[in-house]
């Protein structure tokens, strides 16, 4: 089926559109692959004459900027994050839909006020605590108080509050427990609600930026945005080096949208309507 | 701790077995994420409200006590309220460009009979990009001052002159930089809030807007679809706002260089990191603005969905 004549010019704008919004992927890709002549070359190629793959080699073994460490970091960083929110997120958010406890009410609006005040402003409170427990420039400093994300309780004791309670009450007949309930019967049929939470607070642990800055003072404990964030700023710029630490700092997670774009839109329109 | 507190709650004797324990069973679930939540949330936030009222200088543990005079000092600090303008100018640009284009790219994607699915995907990648690679890529290629810079050799092919984008002190040149970058960066995310918006639109409101004799285009548009969408348009505007407020990531990223970040052009968050955590390590005056900018936010928020609902006809 062809585009009638009059769909004709908004698929023309859509195209245009979409490949404007594909030129910044295109920049990195020319830009990285690319030698530094190529780059400030004063007319424009569309691609470099040829591809440098040495560059990727050149790149992780730049002692200047310690890529290969920071992208460990972040990986190590955005699982244990992802993990940790997910299994204390859903039982605090399981806990509070499902299992009847007189003040439970209250402690629901005690979550729910910490999402008024966004964890951004209170990044100089955190410092604080941080900094005096002798965490800054740890692992623990950077994973443990982000763990606790009012938000994703809150998501997940609302997709809780909906779950179909004659699941249960079969576990419960076969002598299941709350805790026995929740591992055999809750987890294994909400796989679409933890994809959805967990993928976008991957990307959001991966691509987070102020609280590993303030955090990861020592190089020891860049994560790969703070790497690159000192590539940007440092005194001379590799500008090959520079665009193909952010095309490889983007490639985990463009394989996590590939993978699981279905639950992350699902997820993404969830947070907009509770939002 | 966490489970004696239910204990108390109901004590039927008797019964006493199973009401207890069900209490011990919430707090085995809710337990270590309210315990977490208290550590790293609630006692920073009343620490660095303390903090606030003293002379906190490299120290978190300060003894001389000030009163107000930390959050005296943050209001009549020019650098503080010239954050507050540089964030207002930042959300006059950036939430009506967001809306417009994120509504505008739904609509397109949601009429487009062909390849929806691939639409919606291109537009939306950009979210798995971060806010530091994605200024990177608009400072040293897209808005590169120099004459190799994209936006620079799009200008030559018309005959225009080289702009110097972000070496120039004066606007409007950065914050055409700054602007388009979260643009880019959110729009994708936005627009997927207004197609499930636009999904939930009931298809006989369309048909009998047609029986009325409504044309298609803008007059369904004015009033069937934006109307209808007004609860999207809401979350949305709310978190452009709130958003907007926290800009750090690419502030940081497109204004600072080898030699610190330029005195101008600084939203409130880049204030409080250089106030609390550069050279002067005031964590005093620091927690009196993250107070007062906290502070801010709840009004905003409250105020926002307060003004809302007030038109709203429920």
């Amino acid at each position: 089926m062809l585009p009638s004549p009059r769909e004709l010019p908004r698929l023309m704008l859509l195209l245009f559109l979409a490949a404007l919004f594909g030129v910044p992927f295109y920049l990195l890709v020319r830009n990285g692959l690319a030698t530094e002549a190529d780059i400030t070359a004063p007319g424009w190629t569309i691609l470099a004459r040829t591809w440098h793959w040495e560059n990727v080699g050149e790149l992780f073994a730049d002692p200047a900027v310690p890529m290969a460490h920071a992208l460990w970091n972040s990986a190590v960083i955005a699982v244990l994050t992802t993990g940790g929110t997910l299994l204390l997120a859903s039982l605090a958010g399981y806990g509070l839909a499902r299992v009847p406890y007189p003040y439970a009410d209250q402690v629901f609006y005690a979550i729910l006020g910490s999402l008024m005040i966004p964890s951004a402003v209170t990044f100089v409170p955190s410092f604080v605590l941080v900094s005096s427990l002798g965490w800054v420039s740890t692992l623990r400093g950077l994973i443990i108080p982000t763990l606790f994300s009012a938000f994703a309780a809150f998501l997940f004791r609302q997709y809780f509050s909906g779950f179909p309670g004659e699941l249960e009450d079969a576990a419960r007949v076969d002598g299941l427990g709350y805790w026995r309930t929740y591992w055999r019967i809750v987890v294994p049929n909400s796989r679409p609600v933890f994809a959805a939470v967990g993928a976008i607070v991957f990307i959001g642990s991966w691509n987070s930026f102020l609280w590993p800055l303030v955090i990861g003072q020592d190089q020891r404990a860049w994560t790969v945005q703070v790497a690159l964030a000192s590539f940007g700023t440092a005194q001379t710029i590799n500008l090959h080096e520079l665009f193909l630490a952010a095309a490889v700092s983007m490639l985990p997670l463009l394989v996590v949208f590939a993978v699981l774009q279905r639950h992350i839109v699902a997820g993404v329109e969830r947070t907009g309507i509770d939002g | 701790m966490a489970g004696r507190v239910g204990v108390s709650g109901s004590a039927v004797p008797g019964r006493l077995l199973g009401p207890q324990r069900r209490h011990l069973w919430f707090w085995i679930f809710t337990g270590p994420f309210v315990l977490g939540l208290v550590v790293f949330v609630y006692v920073p936030l009343a620490w660095s409200i303390t903090l606030s009222f003293f002379d906190s200088r490299n120290t978190v543990t300060p003894s001389h006590f000030v009163g107000l005079g930390n959050y005296a000092a943050v209001l009549t600090d020019p650098a503080f309220t010239a954050s507050l303008a540089t964030f207002a100018v930042f959300a006059l640009f950036i939430v009506p460009a967001t809306y417009v284009l994120a509504l505008g790219l739904a609509l397109l994607v949601h009429r487009a009979r062909f390849a929806k699915g691939f639409f919606r995907s291109v537009f939306f990648l950009p979210t798995a990009c971060s806010y530091v690679a994605a200024s990177l890529i608009w400072k040293l290629s897209i808005f590169n001052g120099v004459r190799f810079g994209l936006a620079n050799t799009v200008l030559r092919w018309f005959g225009a002159d080289p702009v110097a984008w972000l070496s120039t002190t004066q606007p409007p040149w950065y914050w055409l930089v700054i602007v388009t970058v979260r643009l880019w960066l959110q729009a994708g995310f936005y627009l997927v809030l207004f197609l499930a918006g636009l999904q939930r639109i009931p298809g006989t409101l369309y048909e009998a807007a047609a029986v009325d004799g409504a044309r298609p285009g803008w007059q369904t548009f004015r009033y069937i679809t934006f109307p209808q969408l007004r609860t999207t348009s809401v979350a949305v505007v709310l978190l452009l706002v709130i958003n907007a407020f926290q800009a750090f990531d690419e502030f940081y990223n497109l204004l600072s260089s080898a030699k610190g970040y330029p005195p101008y052009a600084r939203p409130p968050l880049v204030y409080l990191y250089y106030v609390a955590l550069g050279e002067r390590q005031d964590l005093g005056i620091g927690s009196a603005g993250a107070v007062i900018l906290a502070l801010i936010i709840v009004v905003v928020t409250v105020a926002q969905a307060r003004w809302f609902s007030l038109g709203r006809k429920e």
